[in-house]
């Protein structure tokens, strides 16, 4: 009804392994359409909080609800990664896990795999809905990595493309999905500054044309800044500030988190 | 190579064979005996020599290659008469009309076969063509879907059994009401199909949650299982002994002797390999083909993007296990007769190996592996007790220095001519 | 009830033998990753080394407890020597490639060396003889336990807390244990990586050798096919303890030892080989990383 109404929301959660509490009675929430940044020390637990969203860690307590158009609210925690991304999440790796050995362009159509419905039957008859399915996973797919602008390196294998395309691809991959939300976790780590430049209007662009909310990990505090319109800060597993970047720039907390004392 | 490096190299080979002397010292020249009872050691000074010159001469050319292989490795591309040759012809298959005849000769050569080389050389084609089937099917598994299986030997014993019991159970029935039991095996056919899939399927219920070589010894395990069950359900399977006189495919009602029914079997074999291929062809290009590579890529990000990956792996135990069911059926349909002994853990690794060393998922290399290793020690032959050891050696030098396979995959390529989405021609096939 | 303890003791020798193979292959396995499938072969040149050298030097007329050291000795120096070779021959070139290649190359490793002593030495199944002593003060259990199976418990429980002192408190230990948690990180931090993979499999070889002497004295033949069977015993046994895990491979041998000693004298002799796959199956559909293994959650 309100378009202002979250479209993720993190009730209580906690993240147990072993006697060690990597996320303490998180709470937080993602406004649809917004840019919104997770930012922390290393061994925060921010990629826990992460994988406990997308399904790869079952978290211990609380709940990860999502709220998508007119649908009621919806709990997702302790579905499969697959499940969740059906239902529109889709995310990327802090250490980059692109499917080394096919290329850029089968990268991005594994993205599309649930847009399509061919079987094994199907397949193998390659009928006509079916090749006509295939055709459609080829443009698609052309048109994403256009977009990220990727098509210069389609029949590349994706191990051999230089770093920053990997990063690249594996957000083009993601988006390949048709998310509601992407979760970017360190998008431009290991970039220089000109490529980290370009990756920020990409951002915005995937926001502001796709429509796709975006929540992102990052340490480049630079991105953060320019992209992001609310941050939340994590230390030690638990939520210790959250506001505009302005607000967190001078919060004493934070400054505390990263400075030490 | 300079003279000082010659030098040095000839000190290590030197080196290295002093180091083999002693090492086969005891199995090469000491040789225990046993006469009447009575053990005793006797020395073979003469294997000396030979040992020494031979570790020596081996060695220098072993480094030699090794250092060449890492040269080539360094650069992208050093052309050797043999690559050159190679890239004739791929750049020849390119064009349309050349790759048509090629196909075309090819099929030729294929059908004509048995007439022109008789009866035994058919024989031990049809085994390699069953290798071949088997090849292909793993090469699903392990080079699609990356799922190490060590067990698929007993894929193909579930197909052969299937048909070797329709015939112990059914058979009597068929030759009571007079009808023909060449029959049997076009039952058996599909029948056997079916139920591998299932054993397929059911194999994978509890690995789903294993990973990596946790699934290969798991693997190993049942096939492991299978074997001896058949082995020692002795009223059922006939134990050890296995099932015999299985009766040969139908020909229209005529019994063949035996030369016509190898034939026979042969151009089966040839349409059931052709199949495969065109299936696992279209499998690997298609949504599920590139959803079980992803698989195999990176397990976490492929169920990230959306994959069921216990799903994904249900399938490509299924699909594997199919193919050996139907070349176990032919097998049994060849030889008319089974025991366990066919289906061992080697028998596994021997199709593993197959795979690798063709090209892990590659389907020429599943063909070209599969023929190389049945059809090798076949002409090994003469070489006759040294065959084994030689075959062992040969597989080492080939996945040292082609350790992605003799035949490697190449991926398909694709052209977009269109600039914009509404363009009616991207995505053409190179 | 004597039934039983008499099974559960044959079991605990079997154990301890499946142990000292499992030990190398689990030792491999954790620091390069491959299943070692010519482990089985060395543990089988262990018990050749020991037959012909042990056979010639009893002809010179030495002694028999200074052959049994001897032929020991010779077999652990040998088979350590194999275990070095065929790593730099086969293993090492491959290191950085398809992990199915290594795994395709051991397998040929293990075919050449069952052949070579087969067309080297023989076809036949040799009578092995038994070099182990007599012990005097077992007589009154003799039902229970005899003196090769005691002399094989101990000198595993022997083995067994010499390996985990190296491994747990030397310098080699420390580099073993470093590559096998993070290969480039040890290299970065001075671990010299070829140094400590071969030592690995020169330990785990010469583990091997001496289950080899031991087998054979308690089983009194040996044939150039014994190594398969075992080595696929072992490998079973380190996979059901947790592949990578050194008390786990132990534990996993035991569980090994026992089951098919029990399996064989309760249920049917038919199926010794069966229990094996059937307790491993059983063990890993409720924990699928082994009893001991690591539950190795991948980091993402």
């Amino acid at each position: 009804m309100t378009a202002t109404e979250p479209i993720l929301e993190i009730k209580n959660l906690s993240m147990v392994f072993g006697g060690l509490r990597a996320i303490d009675d998180v709470s937080l929430h993602i406004n649809p359409g917004e840019i919104c940044a997770l930012i922390g020390p290393n061994g925060a637990g921010k990629t826990t909080i992460f994988n406990c969203i997308t399904g790869v860690y079952a978290p211990t307590e609380g709940s990860v609800a999502i709220r998508r158009g007119d649908r009621p609210i919806e709990e997702i925690q302790g579905l499969k990664p697959y499940a969740v991304n059906r239902k529109g999440l889709a995310r990327t790796f802090q250490n980059i896990r692109l499917f080394g050995n096919m290329t850029v362009l089968e990268n991005v159509m594994i993205g599309r795999h649930n847009a399509l419905k061919a079987g094994i039957f199907k397949a193998i008859i390659r009928d006509k809905a079916t090749r006509e399915e295939e055709q459609r996973v080829l443009d698609d797919s052309h048109e994403i990595l256009k977009k990220m602008n990727l098509d210069a390196f389609v029949n590349e294998s994706a191990r051999n493309l230089p770093y920053g395309a990997q990063r690249r691809l594996e957000i083009a991959r993601a988006l390949a999905t048709d998310p509601f939300l992407l979760l970017l976790d360190e998008p431009v780590a290991g970039m220089n500054p000109h490529e980290t430049k370009e990756l920020e209007e990409t951002i915005n662009l995937i926001r502001d044309q796709e429509k796709v909310t975006i929540l992102l990990i990052e340490h480049d505090m630079s991105l953060v800044m320019n992209v992001s319109e609310r941050i939340y800060v994590l230390d030690y597993g638990r939520l210790i500030a959250e506001g505009t970047p302005e607000r967190i720039k001078g919060d004493p907390e934070v400054i505390r988190a990263y400075l030490g004392e | 190579m300079t003279r000082k490096h010659l030098i040095s190299e000839l000190r290590a080979s030197l080196f290295q064979a002093a180091w083999f002397v002693v090492l086969l010292f005891p199995f090469l020249v000491m040789k225990v005996n046993v006469s009447s009872g009575k053990a005793s050691v006797i020395f073979r000074w003469s294997a000396l020599p030979v040992v020494a010159v031979s570790a020596f001469v081996l060695s220098f050319a072993w480094r030699a290659a090794l250092r060449w292989n890492e040269r080539r490795g360094d650069k992208v591309k050093v052309r050797t008469p043999l690559s050159k040759v190679g890239e004739l012809v791929r750049s020849a298959l390119a064009r349309k009309p050349i790759r048509r005849t090629a196909i075309l000769a090819l099929l030729a050569v294929v059908a004509v076969y048995p007439f022109a080389l008789g009866m035994y050389h058919t024989n031990i084609m049809i085994t390699a063509l069953i290798y071949v089937i088997l090849a292909l099917g793993l090469n699903i598994v392990v080079g699609l879907g990356g799922l190490l299986n060590l067990g698929y030997a007993a894929f193909f014993a579930v197909g052969a059994y299937t048909y070797g019991l329709l015939w112990k159970y059914a058979g009597p029935s068929f030759v009571a009401a007079g009808i023909d039991t060449g029959w049997l095996f076009w039952i058996a056919l599909p029948t056997a199909g079916v139920i591998t899939t299932i054993f397929g399927i059911l194999l994978s219920l509890p690995v789903l949650r294993l990973r990596g070589d946790y699934l290969a010894i798991i693997t190993l395990a049942f096939g492991e299982i299978v074997r001896m069950v058949l082995q020692n359900s002795s009223s059922v399977t006939g134990g050890a002994t296995g099932i015999s006189l299985i009766p040969r495919p139908w020909f229209f009602g005529i019994r063949l002797p035996p030369r016509q029914a190898a034939t026979y079997i042969y151009y089966i074999v040839v349409v059931l390999v052709i199949l495969t291929v065109f299936v696992v062809r279209r499998i690997e290009d298609s949504r599920v083909g590139r959803a079980l590579e992803a698989m195999r890529e990176d397990e976490i990000a492929c169920e990230s993007m959306g994959v069921d990956l216990a799903r994904n792996k249900l399938v490509t135990f299924a699909l594997g296990a199919f193919w050996a069911g139907i070349a176990g059926v032919v097998l049994a349909a060849q030889t008319t007769y089974i025991n366990p002994d066919s289906f061992t853990l080697w028998e596994s690794i021997m199709v593993l190996m197959a795979v690798v060393i063709g090209g892990t998922g590659s389907i020429p290399g599943a063909i070209g592996g599969a023929l190389l290793l049945k059809l090798l020690p076949e002409y090994f032959r003469p070489l006759a007790q040294y065959r084994m050891l030689i075959y062992g050696i040969a597989m080492i030098v080939i996945i040292i220095f082609k350790p992605d396979g003799l035949f490697p995959r190449n991926r398909k390529h694709y052209t977009f001519v269109g600039k914009t989405p509404s363009d009616p021609a991207p995505g053409v096939e190179k | 009830m004597d039934y039983f303890i008499k099974l559960l003791l044959s079991g605990t020798a079997k154990g301890s033998i499946y142990a000292l193979i499992a030990l190398g292959y689990t030792m491999v396995y954790g620091i390069v990753q491959l299943i070692n499938f010519a482990h089985g072969e060395v543990y089988m040149i262990g018990g050749f080394t020991a037959l012909i050298i042990g056979g010639f030097l009893f002809v010179l007329g030495l002694p028999v407890p200074l052959v049994l050291l001897l032929s020991i000795v010779a077999s652990v120096v040998f088979s350590a020597a194999f275990g070095f070779t065929i790593e730099r021959l086969a293993y090492k070139p491959l290191r950085n490639k398809p992990r199915l290649s290594a795994l395709i190359s051991a397998i040929g490793i293990s075919m050449v060396l069952q052949n070579f002593i087969l067309l080297a030495q023989t076809e036949k199944y040799l009578s092995f003889p038994s070099y182990l002593p007599e012990l005097a003060f077992l007589q009154p259990v003799r039902e229970y336990i005899n003196s090769t199976q005691f002399i094989i418990l101990v000198t595993t429980a022997v083995i067994m807390v010499i390996l985990t002192v190296i491994i747990k408190f030397t310098r080699i230990g420390k580099a073993m244990r470093a590559t096998a948690q993070d290969k480039q990180m040890a290299q970065l931090v001075g671990v010299d990586i070829n140094r400590v993979i071969s030592l690995t499999f020169i330990m785990g070889s010469s583990l091997a050798a001496i289950g080899g002497v031991l087998i054979c004295s308690y089983m009194g033949q040996i044939n150039y096919y014994i190594g398969f069977v075992a080595g696929i015993k072992a490998f079973v046994a380190a996979v059901l303890g947790g592949i990578g895990s050194i008390p786990g491979a132990v534990l996993g041998s035991f569980i090994l030892g026992w089951t098919e000693s029990l399996g064989t004298g309760y249920i049917s002799s038919d199926y010794e080989d069966a229990y094996a796959f059937v307790i491993l199956i059983l063990i890993l559909s409720v924990k699928p990383d082994g009893i001991l293994g690591k539950n190795q959650k991948q980091k993402v």
